[in-house]
C-alpha cells in the first residue's frame, strides 16, 4: 500500500482550480520531487497535502499507517522567525507537539527524540544557542530536525535551499539524501529542476495540469525534461554551479 | 517617605487593592505582549484599547457597570481583527486605524450627547484615556474579578505555553501537524480584548499598549530563549507597575503615566544591558 495516493485531485481557492487532474503515488522510502514555475501550484498541492486546503475534487488517501498530522514539515522561512527569541533546543522541541495528545507539557521521550534529531543533523552543540543568531543553513537544519520530531516517516520540504549558498545548498541536498536512504520518505518543491532530477528518486512536474509523473531518470529522456534541464543548466544552474554538477551527475546514471 | 507609604498602605485599603490589581492586571498584559509582538500584532493591541474607550462611553451613557459592555464589545472586535483571512480587501494596518478612529469619535460623541451624572464630560473623557487621576477609586469587588481574569490568563499561559510558542513561531508548521492554529489565535484574540479592558479602568485606553509592548521589548534585549523571554517580560511588568505606584502615590502622579514611563526608563536599561553584552559575546566568539 502506497503512503499517498492522489487520484484525479484539482485544487484550487474559491472553487477557481489552479492545478487540474493530478494523479500521483507516493510509496515509501520514495524521494519524490515537485518542480513547476511560480503559480503552477506547487505550493498548493503542498499545503492540500498537509490538509491545510480542501481539494475542489478528487481525492487523497493517506495509507499504510500515515496519520494526517503525522508529516514532518518544513516550511518557508516567514518574517517573523527571523528576530524570534527561541533557543534551537525550544524550537526542535516544539515538532514534539503532534505526538503529545491532549497532555499540556512534553514528557521525557519527548525531549530525548528532540535531543536525537539535533545530534542527527550535527546541530547538538547549538541547542542553546538562539535561532535568529544562526546562519541561514543552520536555520534550515533547525527546522529539518523540528520536522523529524513531528514525523520520521515522511518528510515534506518546501524549497529548502532557498536563499543558501551554493556550498550550503549542496550539504543541505546530500544530507536529505542521506535522511532518504535511512528510510524516510521524502516530498520537496523546488524550482530547482536539474538539481532535483539529480537527487529525487521521481519527478512530479506541474504548471496548471500535471506534465509528468515517473522517475527521475524517465525525467530526464522525456521532452519536457529535456528543455527545462536544459534550459536550468544554461540558466539558473550555471550561476550557482551546485545545480550543474547534480545535473550531470544525473545524466550519466 | 517610607513612613509615609507605611500610613497609606496600612490606612487605605483601596490602595492595597489597586496595587494588588494593577500588579495582576500588569503581569497578564506582559504575558499576552511577547505573543501580540513577535506576531507583529502590537498595533492590534493599540487599536483595540479604542474599541474598548468607545464601549465604555456607551456604558457610562446607559450607567451601566463599564466592564460588562466594553468586555464582549472589545472580544469581538480583537477576534475579528486577530483572525482576519490574509488576502482581505482592506489591509490589516488600514482596518485597526479605521476601527480605531471610529471608536474614539463614537466614544466621545456618546459621551457628550449622553453626559453621565456627574455631567463632566472632559474629566469622564480624560480618565477613560489615561486612566484614573487618582488610584483610590478601586472596590474590593474589582479587585476580586481583576484576580480572577488575571489567574485564567496565567492558568492558560502555563497550560498552552507549548502550543502558543508553536503557534506563535511558526503557524503553517503548527497546523500542518495537527495544532488546531485557528483555536489558539481566537484564544489570544479573547484574552487580549480581557486584558485590555480590565486594564483600561486603571492606566487608561491610550496608555494599554506601554503595557503591553514595552516588557516584551525589554526582555527581548537581554533574553534569547522564549522561556527566559516571556518569565523576564513578567518580571519587568510586575516590578514596574510596582515602582509606578508607589511613585505615584509620592509625588502624587497620575498612575497609568507613571507606570508607562517607568516601562520606557526600563526599557532603556535593558536595551543599554543588551547592547553590553552582546557586544562583549561577539567579541568573544571572534576571538
Amino acid at each position: 500500500m502506497s503512503l499517498i495516493k492522489c487520484e484525479k485531485l484539482t485544487l484550487g481557492y474559491d472553487g477557481r482550480a489552479i492545478v487540474e487532474n493530478l494523479n500521483f503515488v507516493v510509496n515509501a522510502g520514495n524521494y519524490l520531487c515537485i518542480v513547476g514555475e511560480n503559480g503552477s501550484g506547487k505550493s498548493t498541492l503542498m499545503k492540500a497535502l498537509l490538509g491545510l486546503c480542501k481539494p475542489i475534487s478528487g481525492s487523497i488517501t493517506f495509507g499504510d499507517g500515515l496519520k494526517k498530522n503525522g508529516i514532518g514539515y518544513l516550511p518557508q522561512q516567514t518574517v517573523v522567525q527571523r528576530d524570534f527569541p527561541a533557543s534551537v533546543y525550544e524550537v526542535v522541541l516544539s515538532g514534539c507537539l503532534n505526538s503529545c495528545g491532549f497532555s499540556p507539557f512534553f514528557a521525557q521521550k519527548h525531549r530525548a527524540m528532540a535531543r536525537k534529531n539535533m545530534e542527527l543533523l550535527g546541530i547538538t552543540k547549538l541547542a542553546g544557542r538562539c535561532y535568529r543568531e544562526l546562519s541561514g543553513g543552520q536555520q534550515q537544519r533547525v527546522l529539518l530536525a523540528r520536522a523529524l520530531c513531528a514525523s520520521s516517516r515522511l518528510l515534506l520540504l518546501d524549497e529548502p535551499v532557498t536563499g543558501l549558498d551554493p556550498k550550503i545548498t549542496h550539504d543541505m541536498y546530500s544530507l536529505i539524501s542521506k535522511l532518504n536512504k535511512s528510510g524516510i520518505t521524502v516530498i520537496m518543491i523546488s524550482h530547482d529542476i536539474s538539481a532535483a532530477a539529480g537527487n529525487a528518486s521521481h519527478i512530479l512536474h506541474i504548471s496548471h495540469t500535471p506534465l509528468f509523473f515517473g522517475t527521475s531518470s524517465d525525467y530526464l529522456q522525456s521532452d519536457i525534461g529535456k528543455k527545462f534541464a536544459a534550459a536550468d543548466v544554461n540558466g539558473v544552474a550555471g550561476v550557482n554551479g551546485v545545480g550543474a554538477e547534480t545535473a550531470n551527475r544525473g545524466t550519466r546514471k | 517617605m517610607i513612613d509615609k507609604l507605611i500610613y497609606y498602605y496600612s490606612n487605605y485599603p483601596t490602595i492595597r487593592y489597586s496595587t494588588v490589581v494593577l500588579a495582576l492586571v500588569s503581569l497578564c498584559a506582559a504575558l499576552l505582549g511577547v505573543t501580540l509582538v513577535l506576531k507583529r500584532f502590537s498595533m492590534i493591541g493599540d487599536g483595540l484599547s479604542h474599541v474598548a474607550f468607545g464601549a465604555t462611553s456607551i456604558a457610562t451613557a446607559a450607567s451601566f457597570t463599564p466592564m460588562y459592555i466594553a468586555l464582549p464589545f472589545t472580544t469581538v472586535a480583537a477576534v475579528l481583527l486577530l483572525r482576519r483571512r490574509v488576502g482581505a480587501k482592506i489591509q490589516g494596518d488600514s482596518a485597526i486605524a479605521m476601527l480605531s478612529a471610529g471608536s474614539l469619535a463614537f466614544g466621545y460623541i456618546v459621551l457628550n450627547l449622553f453626559p453621565s451624572s456627574s455631567s463632566n464630560v472632559s474629566g469622564d473623557a480624560c480618565s477613560s484615556l489615561f486612566g484614573s487621576a487618582s488610584i483610590l477609586g478601586i472596590k474590593r469587588s474589582d479587585v476580586i474579578i481583576c484576580a480572577i481574569l488575571a489567574i485564567s490568563v496565567l492558568a492558560v499561559f502555563i497550560f498552552f505555553y507549548n502550543r502558543i510558542f508553536a503557534v506563535t513561531f511558526d503557524e503553517s508548521f503548527a497546523s500542518a501537524t495537527g495544532t488546531n492554529a485557528g483555536f489558539y489565535n481566537t484564544l489570544i484574540a479573547v484574552i487580549t480584548g480581557i486584558v485590555i479592558v480590565t486594564a483600561m479602568n486603571m492606566v487608561g485606553a491610550l496608555l494599554i499598549s506601554a503595557l503591553i509592548t514595552f516588557p516584551a521589548l525589554s526582555a527581548m534585549r537581554v533574553f534569547r530563549t522564549f522561556k527566559g523571554v516571556m518569565i523576564c517580560s513578567a518580571c519587568i511588568s510586575v516590578a514596574c507597575s510596582l515602582i509606578g505606584t508607589i511613585v505615584c502615590l509620592l509625588a502624587s502622579t497620575p498612575v497609568g503615566p507613571t507606570i508607562a514611563i517607568a516601562n520606557i526608563l526600563a526599557f532603556g536599561i535593558f536595551s543599554l544591558t543588551g547592547w553590553i553584552t552582546r557586544g562583549r559575546t561577539a567579541k568573544n566568539t571572534n576571538q
